[in-house]
C-alpha cells in the first residue's frame, strides 16, 4: 500500500476543550471493588520553566488486568470485562496542575519479538500551546525486573529511562504512583514516536 | 483465535504537521519538547486504540442547533458539515468517534474561562457535539457557523472561524485533534495557529462549500474529509506464547 492522501495536520486543543473532551468521571476507569489491582496515578505537567500547565488534556490507553486490549485486533483468548474500556481522560487542575487517574494495573502484552512487555500504560498529552500530541508510556517502579527486559525501555538512552517510570508513593490499596510529565530541560520526559 | 492481529502503521508524517515549537504562537515555546522523540517498534499498545471501545458507549449527538434540549433553536447561520474520515490509503474508517466544540455565532465560547470578550452567549447553543462515522467513514453534523473571536497572542489577534475536531480512530497512533476552517475567511492568513501547519498541508484543514450538501430553505453545506495515518503493509498475526 502506498499513501495516496496526505494526513490532516494536527492543531491545538486550545483552552476550551473541556466543553466536550472531558467529562467528570472520565478519569475513573474502574469502580471500587473492581477485581484486579486498583491503582492511582497522579502527577503534574510542567513547562520549560517548571511552571505547571493548568490546562493539559491527559488520555490513557491500557490493557485490562488479563493483558487484553478492548479492540477488535486483540483476538487473544483472554477475559474482557464489559465495564472496562481501558481508556481514560482527565484535565490538570487549573489551580494546582495536578491530575489523577484511578485504574488497574494492566496485565502482560506481547512485544514485537514474541516476549511480554513490562506492564505499562500509554499516555497522550495535549493542551493549549501544544500543536501536536505527545505520546509516552507510564511504567511502574515496583516492576524493576520486568522493566529491565522491556524492549521499548531499552530503546531509551539509559539516563533518561527513569522519566518513564511512575514512582510508587503509597503501597496501600489502592497503590499510589507519581508520574510527572516535563517539557524541556535535562529531565524532560521521553516522548515516543511510533 | 489466540494470536492477535498486528498492524503495521506508517509514520506520523511530522512534515505534514506543525512543529512542536512555533514562536508566532507564543505559548508553544515553553510547552514543547526539546529532545528528539525516541522511535519505538509498534506493538499492540500502539496499533490498538480507544476508538472502538469508546464507540460502544458513545451517544450520538450530532445536531448542535438543538442538542441543548431547551426546545428553542440556536441563533446564527445554520450549516451542515459532512465528510469522511479516511486513512492515507483512501479507506473509509467506520466507527470513528468524532467530538467537536466551537464558539457560537457571536464568537463566544460557553466556557467558564471566556471572560474577556463581550459577545453574547446563546442559551440555546452550547457548541458541543459528537457522532460516529458510518460504515463508509462518513459523518454529518448540523450546527451554527462559529464567529471569529479575539485572543491574547498578539495585538488585535483574532482567530478565524473554526470548529475543533477530536478524532479517536482505529489506533492510538492515529490520535488526532485538529480544527476545521471555512473557505474564503480573510483571517486565515493572519492566524498563527493555522499558519503553524506547513504551507503544503494547511489547505487540508479548510472545508469546501458544497451546494449539493446545501438544503433548500434550511442550511448551507460544507464538505470536509479528515485523513489519518494508514497501514504500510498487510497485517500479520503474532504475539507472545
Amino acid at each position: 500500500m502506498s499513501a495516496e492522501l496526505g494526513q490532516t495536520p494536527s492543531q491545538t486543543v486550545g483552552p476550551y476543550f473541556t466543553l466536550r473532551v472531558y467529562r467528570k468521571g472520565d478519569e475513573i476507569l474502574v469502580p471500587e471493588g473492581y477485581p484486579g489491582e486498583r491503582i492511582v496515578i497522579e502527577g503534574r505537567v510542567l513547562d520549560g520553566d517548571r511552571r505547571h500547565i493548568e490546562d493539559a488534556l491527559l488520555e490513557i490507553w491500557q490493557a485490562n488486568p488479563a493483558g487484553r486490549y478492548r479492540h477488535p485486533d486483540d483476538t487473544r483468548d483472554l477475559a474482557l470485562d464489559a465495564g472496562f474500556t481501558g481508556f481514560g481522560r482527565t484535565v490538570s487542575d487549573f489551580e494546582t496542575g495536578e491530575y489523577r487517574f484511578v485504574t488497574v494495573k494492566p496485565g502482560p502484552v506481547p512485544d514485537a519479538e514474541g516476549a511480554y512487555q513490562a506492564p505499562h500504560i500509554s499516555l497522550v498529552v495535549q493542551g493549549r500551546g501544544m500543536l501536536n500530541p505527545v505520546f509516552t508510556r507510564i511504567y511502574f517502579s515496583d516492576e524493576e525486573e520486568a522493566n529491565q527486559d522491556d524492549l521499548t525501555l531499552r530503546r531509551v538512552p539509559a539516563p533518561r529511562r527513569d522519566t518513564l517510570i511512575a514512582q510508587l508513593l503509597d503501597d496501600q490499596d489502592p497503590k499510589v504512583y507519581r508520574f510527572d510529565v516535563l517539557f524541556q530541560g535535562e529531565d524532560e520526559t521521553v516522548f515516543l514516536d511510533f | 483465535m489466540s494470536e492477535p492481529l498486528i498492524r503495521h502503521y506508517g509514520p506520523r508524517a511530522y512534515a505534514d504537521h506543525p512543529p512542536f515549537s512555533y514562536p508566532d504562537y507564543r505559548s508553544t515555546v515553553k510547552r514543547s519538547p526539546t529532545h528528539d522523540l525516541v522511535e519505538i517498534v509498534q506493538t499492540l499498545s500502539e496499533t490498538t486504540g480507544p476508538g472502538q471501545a469508546w464507540a460502544e458507549i458513545s451517544e450520538e449527538d450530532s445536531d448542535l442547533t438543538t442538542n441543548t434540549g431547551t426546545g428553542s433553536p440556536a441563533i446564527g447561520e445554520r450549516i451542515i458539515v459532512t465528510g469522511r474520515v479516511l486513512d492515507e490509503n483512501g479507506q473509509g474508517l467506520p466507527g470513528t468517534v468524532l467530538e467537536i466544540w466551537q464558539a457560537n455565532a457571536s464568537g463566544r465560547y460557553a466556557h467558564w474561562r471566556e471572560t474577556e470578550f463581550p459577545a453574547p452567549l446563546d442559551p440555546n447553543f452550547v457548541g458541543v457535539g459528537q457522532c460516529l462515522t458510518d460504515s463508509d467513514g462518513g459523518y454529518r453534523f448540523t450546527t451554527i457557523k462559529p464567529g471569529p473571536y479575539p485572543w491574547g497572542n498578539h495585538p488585535n489577534a483574532w482567530r478565524p472561524s473554526h470548529i475543533h475536531f477530536s478524532i479517536l480512530g482505529p489506533s492510538l497512533g492515529a490520535r488526532l485533534v485538529t480544527q476545521m476552517y471555512f473557505p474564503g475567511d480573510p483571517l486565515i492568513p493572519l492566524d498563527p495557529i493555522f499558519n503553524s501547519a506547513p504551507p503544503h498541508a494547511g489547505g487540508r484543514m479548510i472545508a469546501t462549500y458544497d451546494h449539493e450538501v446545501t438544503e433548500e430553505n434550511w442550511a448551507l453545506g460544507y464538505r470536509w474529509d479528515i485523513v489519518l495515518r494508514g497501514e504500510l503493509a498487510t497485517p500479520t498475526h503474532g504475539g507472545a506464547d
